[in-house]
């Protein structure tokens, strides 16, 4: 028996309405839109035209990826009625491969933060248990995936993204290499640093969005031009010759007793399947958050420049002259974190402060890329917890930013050093999932995909459910 | 590490208010005694990498291409008059 593609996506529309209240995961939900490319992708279906494994799927866009005509806010009230006049490229490539998008999904303001608390619309909450906090800042795309109230959904990931709130709500998320995917209409947030992945119920899922997605964009002139292989291809269960590293440094006093438990029996169950099991250390590890809180920031101040009320977003209509108008608008317009981070970067790039922090973050970002080129000398694929606690309750890190920052340890240095990495599930501490982070090296999304296929084929933690 | 908000905030066109410069007054000194630890770090000889995948300049034709529609860029604008974005008045 065959689903219809206006059915799965009534049935979807339907559990949104069902669950939506709950989890928050969605910003803008674009019924009639969808139930029309439904349609056309049932069309295409019966006409056996251009059919690819996303035709006719019900997925989520993470609001910071612009939809043409469909209002694309960044969760932030500086756009809250933008409606871009374009696609992203990737929403370019979805809409092609026949996805219907049925809605944009909730994040943290700019994609800055790890809750996706720090949204100016709503909460979401974590289908799991709905005290605790998603992850940010994709946590609309992996509470609305986790909570089947979208197939799979695209997130955005700068400093962990996509793989942590996949790992607080136990499904896949994958962050390509730098350059594999294009960020072409992707609103910037640190542009050296972003990358656009899927997140996914499965690894199948997200070799099959990454066919979709990845390739070269002449919009985008940091986007890889070197050729897409087919990654469903690397779907192989079989990790004898692969050597796999245990990062020592993520294994440490600051991990959970539960996630490290759990990522070292992940580990020994890598082992145990024929992969060679080492340990790997990559020393300057301990100052790649200090490194990205300035990086991060510097770029973000320079980037969101362009809020300024006068081409689009809100203006403050009071102010009399061009300056008042410019420190009006922004100050209305922006919530506390991504001010916070734009006082940062303003001051690390400042004159007198530029040498001191940000050349020097510059300098200590060369010395984690070289740790990870020594490690992948003699590995095939890096393995550590993607988050070093499971979901935290709700309100719990709000007040102390620094406190949050520290969270992304496992997340933030492969980001640093550009390299493609995936969370998925390998186990619950309580009800609350678990989730292993597989680091590859440069371009080598099919090792990473083959290793965690072979590891989720053998295990049944992505078969589980939230609770809703 | 006590830092000058207000001087930060003109640079980054950013109003606060009384409050916010005291909470971020704070919030900042801590997040950059935090960086400091970077100065443990002899980085003399390393250079920078400001992209982690190394790139060259990248080329294209160059070729006219049509423009995105004005309307729908317009339609976003907070104020406009004859297709031009108008602001605040700048000289007196």
């Amino acid at each position: 028996m065959t689903v219809s593609s206006v059915e799965l996506t009534r049935a979807a529309l339907e559990r949104i309405k069902q669950v939506e209240d709950r989890v928050k995961a969605y910003v803008t939900v674009d019924e009639a839109g969808a139930l029309a490319q439904a349609a056309e992708a049932d069309r295409r279906l019966k006409a056996k035209e251009n059919v690819t494994p996303l035709t006719g799927l019900p997925i989520a866009v993470k609001d910071n990826m612009c939809t043409k005509g469909l209002r694309t806010t960044c969760s932030s009230k500086i756009l809250a009625d933008y409606l871009p006049p374009y696609d992203a490229t990737v929403v370019t490539k979805l809409k092609a491969a026949g996805a219907v998008i049925l809605g944009k999904t909730n994040l943290d303001e700019f994609a800055m933060g790890s809750s996706t608390e720090n949204s100016a619309f709503q909460a979401t909450r974590n289908p799991w248990d709905t005290g605790t906090v998603p992850g940010g800042s994709s946590g609309g795309s992996a509470a609305a995936v986790a909570a089947g109230e979208a197939v799979m959904a695209t997130g955005s990931d700068t400093g962990g993204s996509i793989r942590q709130p996949a790992s607080f709500c136990g499904v896949v998320g994958l962050k390509p290499t730098y350059g594999r995917v294009s960020r072409y209409g992707l609103v910037a947030f640190a542009s050296s640093l972003d990358q656009i992945g899927p997140l996914t119920k499965d690894v199948t899922g997200a070799a099959q969005m990454l066919n979709v997605i990845a390739g070269h964009d002449p919009l985008d002139s940091t986007s890889a031009d070197r050729p897409v292989p087919d990654y469903t291809r690397a779907l192989v269960n079989d990790v004898k010759k692969l050597k796999i590293g245990l990062v020592r440094e993520l294994m440490g006093d600051g991990i959970s007793p539960e996630v490290k438990a759990a990522v070292k029996k992940a580990a020994d169950a890598l082992a145990g399947l024929g992969a060679e099991l080492v340990e790997v250390s990559l020393p300057s590890l301990e100052y790649a958050i200090a490194t990205y809180y300035l990086i991060a920031p510097a770029e973000a101040s320079s980037n969101l420049a362009r809020f300024d009320g006068v081409k689009y977003g809100h203006r403050n209509k009071e102010a009399k002259d061009l300056l008042t108008m410019y420190y009006e608008t922004r100050r209305e317009g922006f919530g506390p974190e991504v001010k916070r981070r734009i006082m940062i970067g303003t001051y690390a790039l400042s004159a007198g402060y530029y040498d001191a922090y940000y050349l020097k973050a510059l300098k200590v970002r060369t010395l984690i890329k070289r740790d990870f080129e020594k490690a992948f000398e003699r590995c095939d694929v890096l393995v550590s917890p993607t988050s070093p606690t499971v979901a935290f309750r709700v309100g719990e890190k709000a007040a102390d930013p620094l406190a949050m920052y520290l969270s992304d340890i496992a997340t933030i240095p492969v980001n640093l050093a550009g390299l493609p990495a995936l969370s998925l599930p390998c186990g619950f501490s309580g009800r609350l999932p678990i989730g292993l982070q597989m680091i590859g090296r440069a371009f080598a999304e099919e090792t990473l995909l083959r290793a965690a296929f072979t590891y989720e084929q053998n295990t049944a933690w992505h078969q589980q459910s939230a609770p809703l | 590490m006590k830092i000058d908000v207000e001087h930060v905030a003109r640079l980054a066109r950013l109003g606060l208010t009384e409050t916010e410069k005291k909470l971020f007054g704070e919030q900042l000194s801590a997040i950059l005694d935090y960086a400091d630890n970077l100065k443990k770090l002899d980085t003399e000889s390393v250079p920078p990498t400001s992209h982690a995948v190394a790139m060259s300049n990248v080329y294209r034709e160059d070729k006219v291409i049509p423009c995105a529609d004005v309307e729908p860029i317009m339609a976003n604008a907070p104020d406009e008059a004859n297709h031009m974005f108008r602001v605040p008045r700048i000289i007196e």
